[in-house]
């Protein structure tokens, strides 16, 4: 199926916040949604928040520097050349002294101030100084522009876990407790700004596992409440996925599968042995049964009533031609 | 040396009675949690007295082990069928009954009580109203890592069970666990924390003026980022902590120490993946470094097939022969049948290497293989089932 540029569910999107459980492949999904998007030909900024380097793994490049730096090229799409994927690893450290820097002129100061571990320990004491930092390092290059265009088509983030998500995004309350005046107050509002508007979405990475379902379902949740009300839930992207098969049988008489395959087994010259009939038989009822329980798992996460997407398992590890498989599938089910 | 694997058995383990804490540890989604709720069980159906500590357990994992509330206190388990009553095979003397009790940890619960132990009654309840205790104990990076250990210390000192299995808190890194309480040790027990709290005694001493006036530029930057009001929270509760702050560094060192006794057993739990695995090589290589006692690697989910004798190749040969038939005596059964068998075997095969790779790099790190199951455990017979895999 060929959708066209304008048929994107996230058309509006310029921030697109990835989050995951653990283990559920959310840097992946993030390097392939920034794939995908940059297949439209504009250059996306794919950051990593948490300090871990997954980008920099992911693409097999050195560790990032607080730097945009580009990592990737997305694939031609319709005939057009795709665009250059940027990555940053921001850590609240440098992104505080850029933000001194850019407020009140004290670069050196602020290498000062990391040596004596105050930046540190700024970040440490409030933790909500450190996600506003982050957050707002991620709104402003979204909308950063050059000769009046934005400089990216779209910003990526892989953001902190599904339940650190809307702590993390919802800034403002966080920084209540922090200066209530004054320009760190301002930034928080201004992130608060992005992120609560239809420019940013909160995608999110599930397994079709029991816990990445239901953290999902309560983060979607969590979202959608009054609380934190106004920030937008995004997509599913169900990842992993393994294959389906059309003809399991159905519901289990298991004697009478194993009747059938005896026949069959027979006919192709493997009736010498007794019980590969009934292994064989066995196999199809586990399928049938992980289908089954997977299957209640999709319905239970298309009620949240947000797109789906799948990706499919990729068994080898991933790479940059895996990557790209998965950024096709992002872009023929709607998603970039 | 060579690089064959050695084959790690759970049962020996904790059929062992020096064997006093399991920890199992690796990154998220690897079944962990299940892991150690069935070492529990199993421990505790052969006769000794268990505790669990699960930190994060799945809704339905939490209910087959009877835990309905998160309240920070270990209950017993209902259901565990005790060695005696099954009697002995091998007609050697019975084995004492085993218990289990399991709980989930409570992190702001278990530092409350930390400071409610350690500072009189009105003290205490000035920590515990601080605004910034109160962040620190709720949404601080670290205190789910520190207080687990801290949880781990305070079961081992009430000396009530002989064996405890503690699950590790889902952090991004499975190193995370070690890090983490002494960072946030370091963190109470630092410098700067006590420049912040005292800056007016450094002023007496005439060298330190410097320092003082320099000290001033520090506060003011740092209450114009944060603001004034954090900053007082801040040095209210470092000041009526102030006592305390040995006790903590204390109280984390002998948790630590407790760590590396030969009574403690590491066990990594991975996944057959690539990316779990590569996490799973980290940590036992930190382990060794550290020169914590590492058990072996608990490999989990593995997918076998009980057919295994018919290859993927001849399975799918078998699928041609059949579609080669005239339809009356083909079978789409059979195919679908064949053809996901061949998968099985591929995926077993993919799963193999994958062990294989992490065996060269760590030849003496003995390996426990556990099948996958079909099914999220929701019952103690689910766990039971996980637990027959623990002999071999």
């Amino acid at each position: 199926m060929h959708v066209s540029v304008r048929d994107t569910d996230w058309a509006g999107v310029r921030l697109h916040v990835v989050t995951g459980k653990g283990g559920t492949g959310k840097t992946t999904v993030a390097a392939a949604l920034a794939l995908a998007l940059a297949s439209n030909g504009k250059p996306v900024l794919l950051m990593e928040v948490e300090g871990r380097q997954g980008i920099a793994q992911l693409f097999d490049v050195p560790p990032l520097p607080y730097e945009e730096r580009r990592v990737a090229v997305a694939p031609a799409d319709d005939g057009r050349p795709g665009g250059d994927v940027f990555a940053l690893a921001v850590d609240p450290q440098s992104a505080l002294i850029e933000y001194l820097e850019m407020f009140y002129n004290m670069r050196q100061a602020g290498r000062a101030l990391t040596r004596l571990g105050v930046v540190d320990f700024a970040t440490t004491i409030a933790p909500g100084l450190a996600d506003v930092l982050l957050t707002g390092k991620a709104a402003e290059a979204a909308r950063r522009k050059a000769n009046g265009s934005p400089v990216y088509g779209a910003v990526v983030m892989d953001a902190p876990p599904t339940g650190r998500v809307s702590r993390f995004l919802n800034v403002s309350s966080e920084i209540s407790g922090l200066a209530k005046v004054g320009p760190i107050r301002n930034h928080a509002d201004t992130v608060q700004k992005v992120i609560r508007s239809g420019q940013t979405a909160v995608h999110f990475v599930t397994l079709l596992e029991e816990m990445p379902v239901q953290e999902t379902l309560d983060g979607i949740a969590e979202l959608k409440d009054v609380a934190t009300g106004g920030i937008h839930a995004g997509g599913i992207m169900v990842n992993m996925v393994r294959r389906t098969w059309d003809d399991l049988g159905g519901d289990g008489d298991s004697d009478r599968h194993e009747r059938e395959l005896k026949v069959a087994l027979k006919a192709v010259g493997l009736g010498e042995d007794a019980n590969l009939a009934a292994d064989l038989a066995g196999e199809l009822a586990d399928e049938a049964r992980t289908e089954r329980t997977q299957s209640a798992r999709r319905r239970s996460l298309d009620a949240a009533g947000q797109p789906c997407y799948e990706l499919p398992l990729i068994t080898d590890g991933i790479d940059l031609a895996a990557l790209y498989r998965l950024a096709k599938a992002l872009r023929e089910q709607g998603a970039a | 040396m060579t690089a064959k694997k050695i084959q790690l058995s759970i049962d020996k383990l904790i059929d062992d009675r020096r064997t006093r804490i399991i920890v199992c540890c690796g990154s998220g989604g690897v079944g962990k949690t299940t892991i150690a709720a069935a070492i529990g069980l199993r421990a505790a159906e052969r006769g000794r007295h268990v505790v669990v500590l699960t930190v994060d357990p799945a809704r339905r994992l939490a209910q087959s082990m009877g835990l309905t509330v998160l309240d920070n206190t270990p209950r017993l388990v209902p259901g565990v069928k005790t060695a005696s009553a099954e009697g002995s095979a091998d007609g050697s003397e019975p084995d004492p009954p085993g218990s289990m009790h399991a709980m989930m940890l409570d992190m702001k619960r278990t530092f409350d009580e930390i400071v409610e132990a350690h500072a009189d009654p009105d003290r205490a309840a000035q920590i515990l109203a601080n605004p910034f205790y109160q962040s620190l104990s709720s949404s601080f990076a670290g205190t789910q890592e520190y207080m687990a250990m801290e949880k781990l210390g305070q079961l081992r000192r009430a000396d009530e069970w002989d064996l405890i299995v503690v699950d590790t808190p889902p952090s991004r890194s499975a190193l995370d666990f070690l890090d983490a309480p002494q960072r946030l040790g370091r963190f109470l027990d630092g410098r700067l924390l006590r420049l912040l709290v005292a800056p007016a005694k450094l002023g007496g001493r005439t060298g330190l003026r410097v320092l003082n006036a320099g000290f001033g530029m520090v506060t003011g930057v740092i209450t114009k980022i944060i603001g004034s009001q954090v900053l007082r929270d801040v040095q209210t509760f470092v000041s009526a902590m102030d006592t305390m702050f040995g006790g903590f560094r204390e109280r984390a060192e002998y948790t630590y120490r407790l760590l590396r006794t030969p009574g403690t057993a590491f066990l990594v739990i991975a996944a057959p993946e690539h990316d779990t695995l590569r996490e799973a090589s980290y940590f036992v290589e930190r382990l060794e470094r550290d020169g914590m006692p590492l058990a072996g690697l608990v490999l989990n989910r593995i997918h076998s097939s009980s057919a295994a004798r018919l290859s993927a190749a001849r399975s799918l040969a078998a699928v041609e022969t059949l579609q080669g038939l005239p339809e009356s005596d083909s079978s789409t059964l059979a195919i679908t049948a064949l053809r996901l068998h061949a998968e099985r075997m591929r995926q077993s095969a993919a799963e193999r290497r994958l062990a294989e790779r992490f065996t060269a790099a760590h030849p003496l790190v003995p390996v426990a293989r556990i099948p996958a199951q079909p099914e999220d455990v929701h019952d103690l017979d689910g766990l039971r089932l996980i637990g027959t895999a623990f002999g071999d």
